[in-house]
């Protein structure tokens, strides 16, 4: 079972009180944006085997949404980090590059 | 089907318990006044809960404080409140209806607790003066231990039923564990 430490209340919240919410950094396209642009924004996702970002909601608890970093073969975690944010603090990639040289995702490395 | 007097600790839902919702900026001066006012001190630590003899005032979020109070005294509170926190982005409410409050009471609290909810009970994680939210069965809920042998659990009024029903099955006699116990 995952357990991620949420950063808002610093709890280590076992996946029953959590609720997933997909891929994290997203970058919205509304009104306006290229066909191309929606339609990426409403169904091209990231599936890879290893290194992974996703949003959690700390539903059964603080009530937060935050970030993960986490290893989808592994379940490994790399560690979670603030929701007001467009992309992983550079602490979180240090750790990612420690355990999985090279990695790389979307344009995050 | 169910009925009370079998269970290994008291269990009672109580309705005398105010409760006010109270969003701001934690570290607002404004907001430090009025819980002076109201007679409490600091503002409760990260998942803390502080109490007077009146009032407790628990840790919900880096935003949002819920206040417990006896019930005919929460008109004058939410008042005394909100006129501090005039002019601050901010939220004080009544939400006493919208919750329910069941008390337990007894040697073997922790154990009841730990069969519904994914929290180490033990008392060297969970003890009392702090607040933790979390889920019992399929529904959220707080619980805070007033004392080694009371614990006091809040949750949706809504799903009010389903809290008690759950609450009497972990704790029917002659299902007692025989951890944590304190008597
Ligand atoms: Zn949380």
């Amino acid at each position: 079972m995952l357990i991620f430490q949420c950063p808002y209340c610093g709890i280590d919240a076992d996946e029953t009180e959590l609720s997933p919410g997909g891929e994290a950094h997203l970058k919205r396209f509304g009104p306006g944006a290229s066909d191309e642009d929606f339609e990426s924004y409403l169904f091209m996702r990231e599936n890879p085997k290893g290194v992974h970002f996703e949003r959690w909601r700390h539903s059964n608890g603080c009530g937060k949404w935050f970030h993960a970093a986490r290893c989808t073969m592994t379940l490994e975690v790399f560690g979670t980090y603030s929701a007001q944010t467009f992309e992983p603090p550079q602490e979180i990639k240090d750790k990612i590059s420690q355990k999985r040289p090279g990695w790389s995702w979307r344009n995050f490395s | 089907m169910f009925d009370a007097s079998t269970t290994y600790v008291s269990l009672e839902q109580d309705t005398s318990l105010g409760m006010i919702t109270l969003r701001a900026d934690l570290a607002s001066d404004k907001l430090k006044k009025a819980i002076n006012e109201i007679g409490l001190g600091d503002l409760p630590a990260q998942r803390q809960i502080v109490s007077s003899s009146e009032l407790s005032l628990g840790w919900m979020s880096p935003d949002e404080l819920m206040l417990f109070c006896a019930s005919q005294n929460v008109a004058d509170i939410v008042q005394t409140i909100a006129d501090h926190l005039a002019g601050e982005h901010s939220l004080v409410v009544d939400v006493s209806d919208a919750r329910a409050h069941f008390v337990l009471k007894g040697a073997h609290i922790r154990e009841v607790i730990a069969k519904l909810a994914p929290v180490d009970l033990d008392p060297t994680q969970f003890d009392v003066g702090e607040l933790r939210r979390t889920r019992f069965g399929q529904i959220a809920a707080a619980f805070w231990f007033s004392d080694q042998t009371t614990a006091h659990i809040i949750c949706f009024r809504s799903v009010a039923a389903y809290m008690h029903e759950q609450l009497i099955r972990a704790a029917a006699s002659g299902s007692e564990m025989g951890i944590w116990s304190e008597a």
